[in-house]
């Protein structure tokens, strides 16, 4: 007979594990994945396949010989960072081995250096873009257009995003909202349908992987934040449905911003914090540099999360 | 062009400015009157903050020391003699002669010895799995094997060895500060003193039961025959509550009770191997071969002999 | 359908011994009596080597406050009087007594019939209570008489009866409600008459409709028994969540039940109730749950306290399964694994659960991913996952600000942690911790 285990209560545990719901993320995003294979075809499972390749083989050999941990690869956390910094690079021939520099700096710096899987204060995947977007800003807006479905070439004629669009010659050029909802704009792959992102966020939502806090927060503020300015100034401003629907508000919202490691753990912390990557976005998208601002509103809310932690504490049972 | 360089200066000069008399006034407005016998005292202590002195790091020790005036029931376990002197100096006292001491592990039951009976499973803590059970050997005084005494060490002094499952102490890198002592739920770490040319002996167990419930659990348990206190020629061993206890006090390490504890409990340690005897003939050169290893020092019934040369050995 | 408000877990309801009906346990050769079966201190043997007792006699005396009587649960002679290693393998004063026939004390009712009428005064009941030794049977093992001792100022209002029964895999106080409804409806009319309070809420999950149906129509013919339907949701059965989720009242940081007027006892005390004051029978039987997924056969023993794991181990199956892994007294979310099956019971035991090596052994631990699980299942509403590092890098003040010694150890939190971090273990070290810092804070 086997010797009789001890250990204080309880000695039973759900069936969650860190590993499950990595894997449920990355079951997640699919959908996306297939949108943006068909959309843009070869290029996109490309940098798919080459992303999330250099995540993984980057943090084994950082745990393997500069760490010396056993290897967490299996977790799946690579393989979410690595999809979802793809889903965030234009398409091109370009970004295919731009995006291995991307993975580096994601597990490299945006994650190992803090201690791995939990210790990162930012995303790593947007840690990666932005590092992208600012050292390559040429490649990283380099969009590819959208013309036929499946486009099994590596060749690509350059287009704009919506936002591109908008922010250098106003409402004229813009495409319709049906397009922006199935995916048929310019922009990076994975951010492009809403559809998909949205079936996304809903398997997670079922699994209980994500609250609806965040995304609601967020995009119900840009939504109704832009709203505002539009009904000050239509000519100026786009109006709030393409807002949401176009740039990365979506996928930012409900991949990346719910994000269990950089983002807040109460309810009223996640809705401070869903609004003020909503708010930040509307912000750089409309006065800032950048036609587009989602990466840099969470990142930048990722920063405050310790601190919206701390303050908003859960409700005591017993005051 | 020039306005401007002369703006930007003026500006970043005035605001210095500024920020100068203010930080000057709050300096003086919190100023904090302190004897500056604290920083010299304070300057003399180790700085590794260990609290082995049992105050909170070296600054309170340093004002304890100056508020007190005198050396009374104050002493650094770390810096040991060379700071109490120059501590003493410094606060115009005569100092204190105290004997060097380190951390002694007394419990025998390495795995071999006290073999599990159950498994644990819970959170790798000595003091946590104290509160929860008796231990995998069944033994309620015995070293729980998950190093607390080694996390609490600032010195890297103390290790768990995998083999036997118990701490070793590096009696070198040991400043007998104490930490360990406190940081073991079952009280199993006491400091004893260094003894001459290092050489120690002393009961390593802390099983108060009776003799046949503690070799249930542990075969090298000391079972209170009391076997040691009636050979010791000293009177340095008392048997109380079925264990037996040597005051290093009275030891004069002549090692007749290594030979006579029939579980091997008691130890010696860096001793030369004892001439070899009929009656003990496990006492031989097969100790020599292997001196750092622990669980040779236990079966024996004679000590383990070990070279005096070598510099880092298990206790 | 009433429910506390904050937090929670579902666990696996594993109530696979539902439909073993109670049996008696047989009595064996020796059993061991343990002076500490209670909260508090240890009873005083009053028996010597060599006595002989009845079943029901009173062999220990409750001489601290914080005490209860103990009486021997069988009939013979005292073998010895030494200390015994109680589940956890520490050892306790107890009174060994050899088993000689079954010779019960002259004054104890053992007849089948139900004693409706009481005629005792409040005070009257109280002390009976102590004379019979009843402590809580819902695990904390309080001792009965002070309980329903209400301090002066204080005032009852509830008297809520937990037959929530959250724990997995307990069924003993399901069966006790389907076997002794009448009993422990008196049993709990008894209870309200001494505090004086017009009702007695006794909690029910819904998970075991036919006990609720059939103790809603047995409390029709008593004054003053309210069954409370309550949803399935560990841990219901909390004294603090029982209370909230029946009166709506929170108990507030380091108070007690009677701070918001209430006063809660378990099931099983009620019955035992009923039979101490009715029937003069004092506490020297336990209902246990015996149950494991793997097991061949479910039980539900009526059985003397006293009797060793083993013994009933061998009694109702045997022996254990070549796969066993652990086995716990008590239920899977609060119960203690034992290590050492040749202790006796004790006046507190609920159930021997076996756990198979598979189901037993935990995952090893991860980094914690900040997903807010814990905190989000945490029914006191704090932050376990902050306690974690508060405890690893021993900072007592910053966890006591936390409230850590409002946790309630129900191990919601390592229930629902993905990364398997023994985040009960740690916090209730932390508590340990933070109760030294605050006794050497005080000197």
């Amino acid at each position: 007979m086997n010797l009789l285990n001890i250990s204080g209560s309880p000695h039973v545990h759900s069936d969650e594990s860190t590993k499950k719901i990595m894997w449920r993320v990355n079951l997640a995003m699919i959908p996306m994945l297939l949108c943006g294979i068909a959309y843009f075809g070869l290029n996109a499972l490309l940098i798919s396949l080459v992303s999330v390749a250099c995540c993984c083989l980057f943090q084994w050999l950082i745990e393997k010989y500069l760490l010396k941990v056993p290897t967490t690869v299996c977790d799946g956390s690579a393989v979410v960072t690595g999809l979802l910094l793809a889903f965030n690079v234009p398409a091109t021939a370009d970004m295919i081995w731009l995006v291995a520099i991307g993975a580096l700096v994601a597990i490299g710096v945006g994650k190992m250096t803090f201690g791995g899987l939990g210790k990162n204060p930012f995303n790593p995947a947007l840690v990666g873009r932005v590092f992208l977007l600012i050292s390559f800003p040429v490649q990283m807006t380099t969009w590819p257009t959208v013309g036929k479905w499946f486009p099994m070439t590596l060749d690509t004629t350059t287009g704009a995003t919506p936002l591109g669009i908008f922010k250098e010659s106003g409402l004229s050029d813009m495409p319709g909202l049906m397009d922006a909802f199935l995916g048929h704009i310019g922009g990076s792959f994975g951010e492009v349908s809403a559809i998909a992102i949205l079936i996304g966020a809903i398997y997670l939502l079922w699994r209980k992987i994500i609250s609806w806090h965040i995304p609601v927060a967020f995009i119900g503020t840009a939504f109704i934040f832009s709203g505002i300015l539009w009904l000050i100034n239509p000519e100026q401003f786009l109006d709030p449905v393409m807002t949401i629907f176009t740039g990365g508000i979506m996928l930012g919202a409900c991949f990346m911003a719910t994000d269990m490691v950089t983002s807040p753990m109460s309810k009223t912390a996640q809705l401070i914090f869903g609004f003020g990557c909503g708010l930040l976005t509307i912000i750089i998208r409309n006065w800032g540099a950048y036609p587009e601002g989602v990466s840099f509103a969470i990142l930048l809310m990722n920063a405050i999360t310790p601190l919206l932690n701390r303050w908003c504490k859960p409700a005591r049972f017993a005051c | 062009m020039t306005n401007m360089i002369l703006t930007a200066v003026l500006t970043l000069g005035i605001i210095g400015a500024i920020f100068a008399i203010l930080l000057y006034f709050v300096a003086q407005k919190f100023k904090v009157v302190e004897d500056p016998l604290i920083d010299e005292v304070a300057e003399v202590l180790p700085g590794a903050n260990c609290g082995g002195c049992g105050k909170s790091g070296c600054r309170a020790m340093a004002e304890a020391f100056v508020k007190q005036g005198n050396m009374d029931g104050l002493y650094c376990p770390v810096g040991g003699e060379d700071v109490a002197k120059k501590v003493a100096a410094l606060l115009g006292v005569a100092a204190e002669a105290s004997e060097p001491k380190v951390a002694v592990v007394r419990c025998n039951g390495t795995c071999a010895n006290a073999t599990a009976k159950n498994n644990y499973d819970g959170l790798k803590d000595c003091a946590f799995a104290n509160t929860v059970y008796a231990g995998e050997s069944g033994c309620m005084f015995g070293c729980l094997g998950f190093g607390n005494c080694a996390s609490a060490c600032q010195f890297g002094a103390l290790s768990i060895d995998p083999e036997t499952g118990l701490p070793v102490v590096d009696q070198d890198k040991c400043t007998a500060c104490g930490a360990c002592v406190k940081a073991c739920p079952r009280h199993i770490i006491e400091l004893r003193k260094k003894g001459l040319k290092d050489r120690r002996v002393y009961v390593a167990c802390r099983n108060q039961e009776k003799g046949g419930t503690a070799r249930k659990a542990c075969s090298a348990a000391c079972i209170g025959c009391g076997k040691c206190a009636k050979t010791c020629p000293f009177g340095a061993i008392t048997v109380e509550n079925n264990l037996a206890y040597i005051d290093f006090n009275l030891c004069k390490s002549c090692r007749k009770c290594v030979a006579e504890c029939p579980t091997g409990a008691i130890h010696a340690v860096n001793f030369p191997p004892l001439p070899p005897k009929p009656a003990a003939p496990k006492a031989d050169a097969t100790n020599t071969a292997a001196p750092q290893n622990n669980e040779k020092v236990e079966h024996t019934v004679a000590p383990a002999a070990e070279p005096q040369k070598a510099p880092a050995n298990n206790q | 359908m009433k429910t506390f408000k904050m937090g929670g877990v579902h666990p696996e309801e594993n109530k696979i011994s539902t439909q073993a009906a109670i049996e008696v346990m047989p009595l064996p050769k020796q059993v061991v009596v343990l002076m500490n079966q209670h909260l508090g201190a240890p009873a005083t043997p009053i028996v010597a080597k060599g006595d002989k007792v009845k079943v029901g006699q009173m062999i220990a005396e409750a001489q601290a406050f914080m005490c209860a009587n103990i009486h021997s649960p069988v009939s013979g002679t005292v073998a010895k009087i030494e200390p015994c290693k109680d589940f956890v393998g520490l050892p306790k004063n107890a009174i060994y007594i050899d088993v000689e026939g079954d010779e019960w004390m002259e004054t104890i009712d053992r007849t089948p019939d139900i004693k409706r009428e009481c005629t005792l005064e409040p005070k009257e009941i109280v002390a009976k209570l102590k004379e019979m030794g009843i402590v809580g049977l819902g695990g904390a093992t309080f001792p009965a008489h002070i309980k329903y001792s209400i301090p002066e100022g204080k005032k009852a209002e509830y008297l809520i009866i937990n037959a929530a029964e959250c724990e997995p895999y307990l069924t003993s106080d399901y069966r006790v409600m389907l076997e002794h409804p009448e009993e422990v409806c008196i049993g709990a009319s008894i209870l309200r008459k001494a505090l004086g309070v017009p009702n007695a809420y006794i909690g029910i999950e819904t998970n075991k409709p036919d006990a609720i149906k059939l103790m809603t129509e047995t409390a029709k013919k008593y004054q003053g028994i309210v069954i409370e339907p309550l949803k399935v949701k560990y841990p219901q059965g909390a004294e603090k969540q029982l209370i909230n989720a029946i009166t709506g009242r929170k108990v507030p940081s380091g108070k007690l039940p009677i701070d918001v007027g209430c006063v809660v006892s378990n099931l099983g005390t009620s019955f035992a109730v009923y039979e101490a004051i009715q029937k003069n029978k004092p506490l020297i039987e336990n209902i246990l749950t015996v149950t494991g997924k793997k097991l061949p056969s479910q039980h539900n023993y009526q059985c003397r306290i006293g009797i060793s794991y083993n013994d009933i181990i061998k009694h109702a199956l045997g022996c254990l399964p070549e796969t066993t892994g652990k086995v716990i007294s008590g239920g899977t979310m609060m119960g203690k694994a034992i290590s050492n099956l040749d202790a006796p019971t004790t006046k507190g035991a609920s159930s021997v659960l076996v756990m198979d090596e598979a189901e037993a052994r935990r995952n090893p631990e991860t980094n914690c991913i900040r997903c807010g699980k814990c905190m989000h299942a945490c029914p006191m509403g704090l932050e376990p996952y902050l306690f974690s590092a508060l405890v690893k890098n021993k900072r007592a003040e910053e966890a006591k600000q936390h409230n850590i010694l409002d946790c309630i150890e129900c191990g919601c939190c390592y229930f629902s942690c993905p990364a398997n971090k023994p985040l009960t273990d740690e916090i209730r070290l932390g508590k340990n911790m933070v109760r030294a810092w605050m006794a050497e804070q005080k000197k």
